[in-house]
């Protein structure tokens, strides 16, 4: 046992590093550092810089365009790009539909999909839940219906992140609606551009859109975009759960969050000292270090054990759990440590080319709008109460 | 010991809650966020015809006598709507100002006009370095001729940007930290030397950011005696705190009962979300922190006319007390919505963000924390 990088894992640290430092395109740099909005475009211009490296994939196996990297070089990848403030490349393409397809799909789909994947030619969504399937997604209800050489899609998918900039969605649609819930599902690749589709956006509480509710009307699919077996989309999805939920500790992005939190302790004043020397804040800094030390070690004993060969189990629910909880946790003092100045919304403030004075210190502006956002991550790919339900019945027995 | 509304008091409860279960919908609440004004001047107006506006003044400056109660069931209530209107920035802190420290001509001009609801007044007292400091003041106010110039910025001034006048406090000596040495003026908004920079907040507020710069005001503008207006602000200051605990138990009590509507319809699996014990146990703690809430608002409430030591126990331990219940209500009721509590559309998320900004009105949670701390430990 020893907690040490070996010297190769750290060579390699350090050329993400520097990969990172001299790739990201300024404008990206700036708008990051400025805490505004990310467009489609910075996402894609991104997304080719790492293909144009060989890196926008790295889980993948090498036959496929992947890095051959092992797992701790994934996760040392990971917190790299986060640590920097990078974006993280749309995962919906990437870590989730790509990974089945390899698994489920037949060659002429990973002929024609995974090279698309990679290049960003197609951008992907996920469209599992629906207004009265979230955490019982079994119980969806969107139809699929076999009309010759093609499946009639009706129904409804809501919570669809970027599907306004989708071109792709993969789809649990019913194939079967006398089977039981979970064996009449089936994993359908949709156009996103047919006809008979409709993409309404849905705001979310800090003002932003990133989810959206897209209805089907009779849309019409070829049933060469089935992927595996008529039916058997329940095993699939549950596949792909689990590439879901891995990196969603997100420790690089969480340091970062948390060293910016130091940053602005130290600016802000509190009865004539920054605010970091006051033992009550301090110890919630501390506290939140530590807690996030616990994190990024569990992942690792993860990590490592991948590296030995193991096959990744419940701990990505436990990670899920803890990670959402600290990213929310960090955002909480975050808001905490700015005091009044949390109040002010400009939203305008957050697009790029805004360059008016900042309202209070120029750190303040996203940080409420960002606390209201995070408590999305206990909810979505799985709500912590599910992932609980999962370690009680898979890991405790229960 | 009594925690019963008089009928008097619980009349004027039924016509506010009236007031906001009718007239104060999420979709009315939008349009006055969106409008020139921020707020309703039309309910505003009905404010000041129902007396409300009247409450905590007293009959010789033009009032209705009443106390932190009656000020407790209106806020209550204001929570219950998230009411957006300025009647704290008016009314609790800018006339209440007048009323503790100004002399008969300042009340008999200020108050009477508020009241009947001609006049919007803010205290622009907060610093960008002061936090929650409340004598944590570099705005100076020096002598010229027989009035002062008053120079320096005020952060977050609720109301600021509609205030037809404003009450600025300004350090006449001392330093930065010093109790003494705080003056309060009244100031046109308009005057001379003022910009206002206004912008909405987070939970559908109105603010501005106020820069003075050699703002020239007569010796009459000034507010209670030179130097030595800290300790009305800090019980100003106390009566709003009490009062904006009420306004949160009003937000919680709604985000319970939104939640509880939620579990009793929403099915998952089969069942009413009210069905699985994991749920159930979170609303019931829930409930409980509503409770408490309540509990320590009336303790706040009726201890703002006792002794000033007595006052700041019993505030601050309200103020932390319901911080910290706030936070566990507001992000279960977002929590146990699931997707639903994320939207815009939904009311819960506008509730959980009022809730979430009521942590930083007056001092935090940590804050009265420490407040409290200090009258235990010396
Ligand atoms: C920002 C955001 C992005 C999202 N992106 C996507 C996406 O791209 N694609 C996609 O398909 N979906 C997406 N989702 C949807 C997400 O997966 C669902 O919101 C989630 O599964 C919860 O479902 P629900 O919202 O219907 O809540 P519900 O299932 O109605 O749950 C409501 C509450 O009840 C709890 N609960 C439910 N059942 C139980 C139980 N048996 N025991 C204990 N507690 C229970 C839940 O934990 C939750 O707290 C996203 C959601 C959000 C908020
Ligand atoms: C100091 C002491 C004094 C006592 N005095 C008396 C007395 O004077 N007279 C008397 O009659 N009894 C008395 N009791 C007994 C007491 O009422 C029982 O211990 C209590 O009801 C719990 O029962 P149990 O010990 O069998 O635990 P169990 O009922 O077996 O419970 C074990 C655990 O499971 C939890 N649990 C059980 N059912 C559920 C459920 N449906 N949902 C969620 N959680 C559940 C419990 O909360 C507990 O944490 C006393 C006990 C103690 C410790």
């Amino acid at each position: 046992m020893n907690l040490e990088y070996s010297d190769a894992d750290q060579a390699f640290r350090e050329e993400v590093q520097n990969f990172l430092r001299d790739n990201t395109p300024s404008t990206i740099r700036t708008k990051i550092d400025a805490r505004q909005k990310l467009t489609k475009e910075d996402y894609m211009a991104w997304h080719k810089i790492l293909y144009g490296r060989g890196w926008v994939a790295p889980n993948w196996p090498v036959e496929f365009g992947g890095t051959g990297w092992t797992p701790l070089q994934c996760h040392i990848f990971d917190e790299e790009i986060g640590l920097s403030g990078s974006p993280r490349v749309l995962p919906f393409g990437v870590n989730m539909v790509g990974p089945v397809i390899m698994e489920f799909g037949n060659d002429t789909q990973k002929a024609h999909y995974l090279p698309r994947i990679l290049s960003c030619e197609d951008v992907w969504c996920q469209g599992y839940s629906e207004p009265g399937s979230g955490s019982d997604l079994a119980s969806l209800k969107t139809r699929a219906t076999r009309d010759g050489d093609e499946y009639v899609v009706n129904g409804s998918k809501i919570w669809t992140t970027s599907a306004h900039w989708a071109d792709m969605i993969f789809c649990l649609v019913r194939t079967d609606t006398n089977a039981k819930n979970q064996e009449g599902i089936s994993f359908l690749l949709i156009n996103m551009h047919e006809s008979g589709i409709d993409v309404r956006p849905i705001i979310t509480m800090d003002g932003g859109h990133e989810v959206n509710q897209v209805f089907f009307e009779d849309v019409r699919v070829p049933i060469t975009n089935l992927v595996g077996e008529e039916n058997k989309g329940w095993t699939y999805a549950k596949f792909l759960l689990k590439h879901e939920r891995a990196g969603i500790a997100a420790i690089g992005s969480q340091k970062r969050q948390l060293n910016r939190l130091k940053e602005i302790a130290r600016a802000e004043q509190s009865n004539g000292q920054a605010l970091i020397e006051e033992p009550r804040f301090r110890d919630k800094i501390s506290r939140a270090e530590i807690e996030l030390m616990a994190l990024e070690y569990t992942e690792l004993r993860a990590v490592s054990a991948a590296n030995q060969g193991r096959v990744p189990g419940t701990e990505v629910n436990l990670l899920k759990i803890r990670g959402s909880e600290m990213q929310q946790k960090i955002s909480e003092l975050l808001i905490e440590a700015i005091g009044y100045y949390a109040n002010p919304f400009v939203p305008d403030s957050f697009d790029a080319g805004w360059n008016e004075e900042p309202i209070g210190p120029d750190y303040a502006a996203a940080l409420a709008p960002e606390y209201f956002n995070w408590r999305k991550s206990s909810i979505y790919a799985g709500s912590n109460e599910i992932q609980k339900n999962i370690i009680s019945k898979m890991v405790l027995g229960l | 010991m009594n925690f019963s509304l008089s009928d008097e008091q619980k009349l004027l409860k039924d016509s506010v809650d009236r007031f906001v279960a009718e007239r104060y919908g999420l979709d009315a609440r939008r349009t006055l966020i969106a409008s020139e004004d921020g707020y309703g001047r039309k309910n505003w107006k009905t404010f000041a015809e129902l007396g409300w506006l009247a409450i905590p003044f007293s009959d010789a400056s033009g009032g209705l006598g009443g106390g932190p109660i009656e000020v407790m069931v209106l806020m209550e209530a204001f929570g219950r709507g998230l009411v957006v209107e300025p009647f704290i920035s008016t009314i609790l802190m800018g006339a209440t100002l007048v009323e503790t420290l100004g002399d008969k001509e300042q009340k008999a001009a200020i108050i009477p006009p508020v009241v009947r609801g001609e006049k919007l007044i803010s205290f622009a007292h907060v610093e960008a370095q002061s936090r929650f400091t409340l004598s944590d003041v570099i705005t100076t106010a020096s002598t010229d001729g027989n009035g002062y110039r008053i120079s320096g910025h005020k952060a977050v001034v609720f109301g600021g940007d509609s205030a037809n006048q404003l009450i600025v406090s300004a350090r006449t000596s001392g330093n930065q930290r010093d109790e003494d040495g705080i003056s309060l003026f009244l100031v046109d908004a308009e005057a001379k030397g003022i910009t206002r920079r206004s912008y909405g907040t987070v939970d559908g507020l109105r603010a501005a950011e106020i820069t003075l710069s050699n703002v020239l005001v007569g010796p009459e503008t000034m507010l209670g005696k030179e130097g030595n207006s800290f300790a009305g602000i800090e019980s100003v200051v106390d009566g709003a705190t009490a009062a904006v605990c009420a306004e949160a138990v009003g937000v919680m009590d709604s985000l319970q009962e939104q939640t509880l509507e939620h579990l009793k319809t929403r099915e998952q699996f089969g069942l009413k979300l009210g069905k699985f014990q994991a749920l159930q146990h979170r609303s019931v703690d829930m409930f409980v922190a509503c409770q408490e809430a309540r509990t320590m608002m009336y303790v706040a409430t009726l201890s703002l006319n006792k002794p000033r030591a007595d006052r700041i126990r019993a505030v601050s331990a309200a103020k932390s007390h319901i911080g910290q219940a706030g936070r566990l209500v507001g992000q279960e009721a977002v929590q146990l919505h699931g997707g639903m509590g994320m939207t815009d559309e939904l009311a819960v998320g506008h509730y959980f963000k009022r809730l979430t900004m009521i942590d930083t009105l007056f001092g935090n949670t940590d804050h009265h924390l420490e407040r409290f701390a200090a009258t235990v430990h010396g």
